[in-house]
């Protein structure tokens, strides 16, 4: 993939510039699996190395997001089974268990005083979905 | 046609085969193996003493390797490699031709050179056959030792143990396990070993193997010495490189064949991998890094490569001896400025350390012994960096979430999970100007725990809104402007079938997890169509048709009509439950549920449930779970009419039914009530001229009892009544409301509900009848359904890129079942 692709990529993933800003510290783009592996609306586990990561379609705003599958909570691997929608326009997904809701932008928990999660950069080529790590 | 010869048949050379079937058509798979038989088992030798056959040893029998076209030659030693020619030839002089060879050729076990060695008594732990060995050997000594406190040689203590030998084990290094655990962890795992009777000696650097004729005792450097009749050496293990290294190919000095990260020798047609190999100084004695090799190397050769070997976590979870051991990322704090946080409890035998980083913000590895139930959250945090709490050590010690600051009630409690008052939420919402459940949540934690309480919270919104003069209209999300009531009218009328469409056209977002499941609910009220069509809007349990549980495993439980159940579907079940190692249980609806199924194993268990006559009990939906009932007057010197019988055909009709809450139902035989249909969404109770109808009823947090709907009716006009009801049910009520608080805000209450069901005040009788006859004709198994269809098994799976399982789960054993680790240790 040349880099004016990733950039285009990104400009229409991150129209809000809200990725994580330190975009330069990206020294892995994974590539996870095709799109088709991920269902319209919805998510599903990957694994990278041995790091369990959500990532979620958001196919209603041609968006792509990524977490941690673990929920701070009760530590559970669920997140990428978890439904996914928006608040206000913050892209968010519940946990399955008890419906702890993050912002897919910060990582941050939206409905309880609990700990963030790690978000991570997504982008998509050539029908290929890429995930973004710091390793 | 591409010929791929594999040279060795261990785990590793099975795997690669395996991994290439997967990926490759069109080449041709020959493997060469010295061993006897096709490949087994090395990790779990051990199991062969514990009564583990050969058989239940091997990795596949040799006829998958037949159906896989894979030609496997055992007992045949690849001697040479003709590079030019690019061909191999055995001991036996076979010769044969290749695109590709693939090294898999293993390790030895390595034998010190210690006077002695080569005495009778003397064995290695390394291949079935050395296993026959020690056996018969063992069989007329009672004394014995391995040289070796590693992984290996623990697990070959083991094998001794087994043996009914008294067992020593000597370790050159100070420590047990010098390579994954710590002075202290050691200490800990060295007492869990000697009270089995283990003998254990570190720090020993044997001199002498002595004897005369036979074996006698070990003697070591400080003038110490053990009688023993036998020793098994564990020292380490010697990659097999020595076909490499006489072929030219580059090998370490150390021992060990040199590969780039793409596996390959330095010979462009030659790959090799696992124990054999030497990856940037590293040779891997585990089984995990050799598997991700085959993969590797399989992914070339079938020409969708992705990805390189970049070295591997050599992080290790294992039972030793019966003893958890964990050791995972840095185990010693190694990494500058790391602070370690150490629990140890010697009376337990449990030792846990966490090694924290200098800035405190991530984990970077640890040691668990004696409960390692922790490790696979300790081990993703360290692997993902993620943020530590900020009290780290509630990760090794104790655990879960602090109970409330503990104020003082003033008034009920109605959150026992965060132990909140009415007054607190009415507090929030009055003085702290909370507008919303969510608002309320955030502020207080209520209803995050277990969510029984948010019923009552919502009430409490909406009574002190009111109070306050706020109008409150029950839209059902930021994203709906519509009632539930609202919207089950646009679905109908309008005739929409999913959920994108009703956003677009009459809501605004992107949705969320609030209104997807509800209106996953209603399309399947009105339409009954199969819902794994949609499955990213149904909640939790209905997206995979199981029911979550702790530890992110499910439980299944097929539909037992009326809990009546034949011998040979008891036993069917049973088997079922044994074959997958389910946990089993007697459910409060007379059916048995079976828990701890992953989410891969779902169809796979469903399968074989439909081939035995079961289907679906939507154990999972909010929909008809089941009707309970007592034996009647088949049985029953009491009955007075077949309870059985009515209860088998009600629950057949209205199976699959979905609501906006649970339903369950009961019916009993007479007057005692048995089958206790007064606290169901409805009952039945058999009287000498037909059957009583009580509604609303509901056990739970709020128990209430049902309320009589009409006495003394014949069977034809109970299930008219029961239609109507359940569908009128369907239509008004709001979001997971079950029929008793539903009824409780029904204005008029039951002769309101009497008028409408019984006299069709509203007209309306025979259109929810028709409704209702329309569900039940579009009735199908879901679970039947999702077997037979590939493209919607194919979404129970846990990795989209991989086929692997969640190997984070983690269980133990409580009265001789299985069940997932403590919630809070996980």
């Amino acid at each position: 993939m040349n880099s004016i692709d990733m950039m285009l990529q990104e400009a229409a993933n991150d129209p809000a510039g809200t990725a994580p800003s330190a975009r330069e510290e990206i020294r892995t783009w994974f590539r996870a699996a095709p799109v088709a592996a991920f269902p319209e609306n919805g998510g599903a586990c990957i694994r990278y190395k041995n790091l369990q990561v959500a990532v979620f379609n958001f196919s209603r705003r041609k968006e792509w997001y990524a977490c941690q599958n673990l929920c701070p909570h009760k530590k559970q691997m669920a997140l990428s089974r978890g439904l996914i929608g928006s608040a206000g326009d913050e892209p968010k997904v519940a946990c399955p268990f008890h419906k702890r809701t993050f912002s897919l932008r910060s990582g941050g928990c939206l409905n309880a005083a609990e700990e963030s999660i790690s978000v991570f950069p997504v982008k998509v080529h050539d029908g290929y979905v890429y995930i973004g790590f710091r390793d | 046609m591409k010929r791929i010869i594999v040279v060795g048949n261990g785990m590793v050379g099975y795997k690669f085969c395996e991994r290439l079937c997967d990926r490759a058509a069109g080449v041709q798979v020959i493997v060469y193996g010295e061993e006897p038989r096709p490949a087994y088992d090395r990790v779990h030798l051990s199991r062969f003493f514990g009564g583990a056959g050969a058989p239940d040893l091997q990795m596949a029998p040799a006829s998958w390797y037949e159906e896989h076209g894979i030609r496997l030659h055992t007992g045949e030693l690849v001697t040479e490699i003709d590079r030019a020619g690019k061909t191999i030839r055995t001991h036996s002089g076979l010769t044969e031709r290749y695109d590709y060879l693939v090294l898999a050729t293993g390790s030895s076990a390595f034998v010190p050179a210690i006077e002695g060695v080569e005495r009778g008594g003397v064995f290695v732990y390394r291949t079935i056959e050395d296993l026959i060995q020690i056996r018969d050997y063992a069989a007329k000594v009672s004394r014995g030792a391995v040289m070796g406190g590693g992984l290996l040689g623990l697990e070959a203590a083991k094998a001794l143990v087994d043996l009914g030998l008294e067992t020593h084990v000597i370790e050159f290094a100070p420590r047990l396990m010098p390579r994954q655990i710590d002075d202290a962890g050691s200490r800990i795992l060295a007492e869990r070993l000697s009270q089995m009777g283990i003998g254990i000696h570190t720090g020993k650097n044997t001199r002498r193997i002595a004897g005369n004729g036979t074996l006698e005792a070990l003697e070591f450097a400080d003038g110490s010495r053990l009688g023993i009749e036998m020793l098994v050496i564990s020292a380490g293990i010697r990659p097999r490189d020595e076909l490499a290294k006489e072929s030219g190919l580059e090998v370490h000095p150390r021992g060990g064949i040199v590969v780039n990260e793409n596996l390959k020798t330095s010979d462009e047609n030659i790959f090799a991998i696992g124990e054999a190999v030497s990856h940037n100084n590293m040779v891997y004695g585990l089984v995990a890094p050799g598997y991700e090799m085959a993969d590797i190397v399989a992914a070339q050769i079938a020409g969708t490569a992705s990805k390189t070997f970049q070295g591997f976590d050599m992080s290790t979870k294992l039972k030793m001896l019966g003893v958890d051991v964990g050791s995972f990322g840095d185990a010693f704090g190694d990494t500058p400025g790391s602070q370690p946080i150490v629990f140890e409890n010697r009376r337990n035998g449990i030792y846990k350390r966490i090694n924290i980083s200098a800035d405190g913000k991530h984990l970077l590895g640890g040691i668990l012994i004696g409960d390692a139930s922790q490790y696979g959250l300790l081990h993703q945090m360290a692997v993902g960096k993620m943020k530590l709490p900020s009290a780290p050590e509630s990760l090794i010690v104790g655990g879960g979430e602090t109970v409330g600051i503990g104020e003082v009630p003033d008034d009920a409690q109605i959150c026992s999970c965060e132990n909140i008052t009415k007054g607190e939420v009415v507090n929030q919402i009055r003085e702290k100007g909370a507008r919303t459940i969510d608002e309320i949540k955030k502020n207080t934690k209520a209803c995050t725990g277990c969510g029984g309480c948010a019923p009552m919270v919502t009430d409490i919104l909406k009574v002190s809104l009111e109070g306050l003069g706020i109008r409150v209209k029950k839209t059902l999300c930021e994203h709906f402007d519509y009632t539930r009531q609202e919207l089950y009218d646009i679905i109908r009328v309008k005739g929409v079938k999913d959920y994108e469409t009703l956003l677009d056209t009459h809501g605004k977002g992107d949705g969320c997890e609030v209104c997807k499941p509800a209106v996953a609910s209603l399309l399947a009220s009105i339409w009954n169509e199969v819902i794994l069509s949609q499955a990213t809007i149904q909640d939790t349990n209905d997206r995979f048709l199981a029911n979550i549980q702790r530890g992110g495993t499910y439980s299944v439980v097929p539909r037992v009509a009326g809990g009546e159940i034949t011998p040979e579907k008891l036993i069917a079940l049973g088997r079922i439950a044994r074959e997958y190692n389910l946990y089993t249980k007697i459910t409060g609806g007379q059916r048995i549920d079976l828990f701890g199924a992953r989410v891969d194993q779902l169809p796979e268990i469903w399968e074989a449930l439909i081939a035995e006559g079961f289907e679906s009990g939507h154990a999972y939906g909010k929909a008809l779970r089941t009707i309970k009932s007592c034996v009647g007057s088949t049985w029953c010197r009491y009955g007075v009419q077949d309870s059985v019988s009515f209860a088998i055909f009600i629950e057949e009709r209205y199976k699959g039914l979905r609501a906006p809450h649970k339903i369950k139902g009961a019916v009993s035989g007479c007057i005692r009530e048995c089958a206790e249909a007064q606290s169901k969404d409805f009952g039945l109770i058999a009287t000498e001229k037909g059957w009583n109808i009580y509604v609303c009823g509901n056990g739970g947090s709020r128990p209430q009892h049902a309320k009589l709907l009409v006495a003394d009716v014949d069977t034809e006009t109970c299930v008219r009544l029961i239609d109507r009801f359940l569908m009128f049910y369907i239509r008004t009520a709001d979001p997971l409301t079950r029929t008793a608080t539903w009824l409780n805000k029904m204005e008029g209450g039951v002769e309101y509900l009497y008028d409408v069901i019984v006299n069709d005040s509203l007209g309306i009788g025979g259109q929810l009848e028709a409704e209702m006859k329309e569900r039940i004709a579009n009735y199908e198994c879901e679970w039947k359904k999702v077997v037979e269809t590939p493209a919607l098994r194919g979404q129970f799976r846990h990795f989209a890129n991989d086929d692997g399982q969640d190997d984070t789960l983690s269980f133990v054993e409580m009265r001789g079942q299985k069940c997932p680790a403590d919630w809070d240790k996980k």
